[in-house]
């Protein structure tokens, strides 16, 4: 075991236990790195990484950028809202275009579930998802778990629920398949009309009462409500959503343990947490955003390793 | 053909010892050197010199540890994974040693070199190697501490063993 099983990051769901433990303890060697006086390596130095973005993002692609430039690649950027996707350019169409620029790896956030599968069987070049409508997103899951890891050790056994809108996350569904591959538990828990019909058939129990699931859990990762891929009303209102799920510092305080808090960003402060659960101790909503540089250098690094 | 032993227990302490003896000769009491140990196999030596040293100078010698994973040339040549880095000292002005156990081809110490400079300018390196082996070199690099130096082939290997990982402290040339 000393290389990725996939040419391309799809999703977790094409990885096994092993990629995901070489990716996390490569991460481990980047991290040490970043904390370097000069955080620059010279690994990636012939190889130009694409960062198409085909949907809006802050985070992740700023850390994916930075995660490039540490590792010492060429970046060339790309969005969607000022390029020729406007002026009716295919998916197939643009990538070539850009591949044909002599481009070696492509990282692709997409609004169509499956759309960096697609991609990876018509291009030829290592292709990694940044996130493909509400499928995978398969990085932020492995920070995920790397930060995890940071706090608890090993997370066999552990107990891990997701809370919020399970129904249009990304994150949900990669977290559950990488959790689950590391032998963690896995609870999700949110409103009956936000929790897909099919959950239970990954193994994952379902909660409607956030009280019970914080007590349960180890790490609480509270998710964002997506209102922008909400088309009808999943809840009467964003109040009473945030009374029955949103998390404050008195529930927090109340519990019998001392759980982790996450969130992948970006928060709405006050909805699924108050400032203050967000600002403190048990929270390491910035731990995610510094690993995730880390953790998409190892990616990256063990991509362009394979032959 | 069977492996010939090249170094081994008393043979290899003297060696070590001479080696310290050498290092202190030209830095003194370490006061501004310190000592780094090439990941993987090069950090048993640096560890070993620098538990001599100690002994010696009845005082603390830096050691770190450096993985050369991320600055090696010949990446997506082999499958290479990294080990821990561990340098918890400036290196910004000091007199560095750098040690491995083989010096061959010189690659290498070339990544260690680049490796190295992401910690600091550091005043003065030099190489410390328990094996030379002579007229194999791919760059233009030499120690300038040696525990011992062979002439071998390309053939040949040479295998350092120590207690820490291999039950044994042995050097050992074998054919591939």
């Amino acid at each position: 075991m000393s290389n990725l099983s996939v040419n391309h990051l799809l999703g977790i769901k094409y990885i096994t236990k092993n990629d995901i433990q070489l990716i996390l303890d490569t991460a481990t060697n980047f991290k040490e790195v970043l904390n370097r006086p000069i955080k620059k390596v010279p690994s990636l130095r012939d190889l130009t990484v694409a960062n198409l973005f085909f949907e809006n993002s802050t985070r992740t692609r700023l850390s994916f950028e930075l995660a490039q430039k540490r590792l010492s690649a060429d970046v060339v950027n790309f969005s969607a809202s000022s390029s020729s996707v406007k002026k009716g350019e295919t998916l197939i169409d643009t990538v070539n275009n850009i591949l044909a620029m002599k481009v070696d790896m492509v990282v692709m956030r997409h609004s169509s579930a499956g759309a960096a599968e697609f991609l990876s069987k018509k291009v030829n070049a290592k292709i990694v998802n940044a996130g493909d409508g509400a499928h995978e997103h398969p990085t932020q899951a492995l920070l995920d778990a790397f930060s995890m890891r940071e706090k608890l050790g090993d997370l066999k056994g552990k107990k891990i629920a997701i809370v919020g809108d399970i129904l249009h996350s990304r994150v949900a569904l990669s977290n559950i398949f990488c959790l689950q591959k590391l032998g963690a538990e896995v609870k999700v828990c949110g409103p009956t009309t936000l929790i897909p019909k099919y959950i239970e058939s990954l193994g994952v129990k379902i909660e409607t009462d956030l009280r019970k699931t914080l007590e349960w859990c180890d790490v609480a990762n509270m998710l964002r409500i997506q209102l922008e891929r909400q088309d009808i009303k999943f809840f009467p209102s964003i109040r009473e959503y945030t009374m029955l799920y949103g998390l404050d510092k008195t529930l927090l305080d109340s519990l019998s343990k001392k759980i982790i808090i996450m969130h992948p960003g970006p928060i709405n402060r006050g909805v699924e947490i108050t400032s203050d659960v967000a600002d403190s101790d048990q929270s390491i909503i910035l731990d995610q955003v510094e690993n995730g540089v880390a953790v998409r250098m190892a990616v990256m690094f063990l991509l362009a390793g394979r032959q | 053909m069977k492996p010939r032993v090249l170094l081994e227990n008393k043979q290899l302490e003297v060696t070590l010892t001479r080696l310290c003896y050498q290092l202190i000769e030209v830095h003194n009491d370490f006061s501004n050197t310190v000592i780094i140990g090439l990941q993987p196999r090069g950090i048993y030596l640096a560890h070993r010199i620098q538990k001599l040293l100690e002994g010696i100078l009845k005082k603390k010698v830096n050691c770190g540890d450096l993985d050369i994973t991320f600055y090696r040339d010949d990446f997506r040549k082999k499958e290479l994974i990294p080990n821990r880095t561990n340098i918890d000292f400036i290196i910004e002005d000091k007199n560095v040693i750098l040690v491995d156990d083989v010096l061959f081809t010189g690659r290498t110490i070339r990544a260690g070199l680049d490796a190295m400079l992401a910690f600091g300018r550091p005043n003065d390196v030099e190489l410390l190697v328990l094996v030379d082996r002579r007229f194999s070199r791919h760059v233009p690099i030499q120690a300038k501490y040696t525990g011992l130096v062979i002439d071998s082939i390309e053939t040949q290997n040479v295998k350092v063993e120590w207690t820490e990982t291999d039950k044994k402290d042995r050097v050992t040339l074998i054919d591939k």
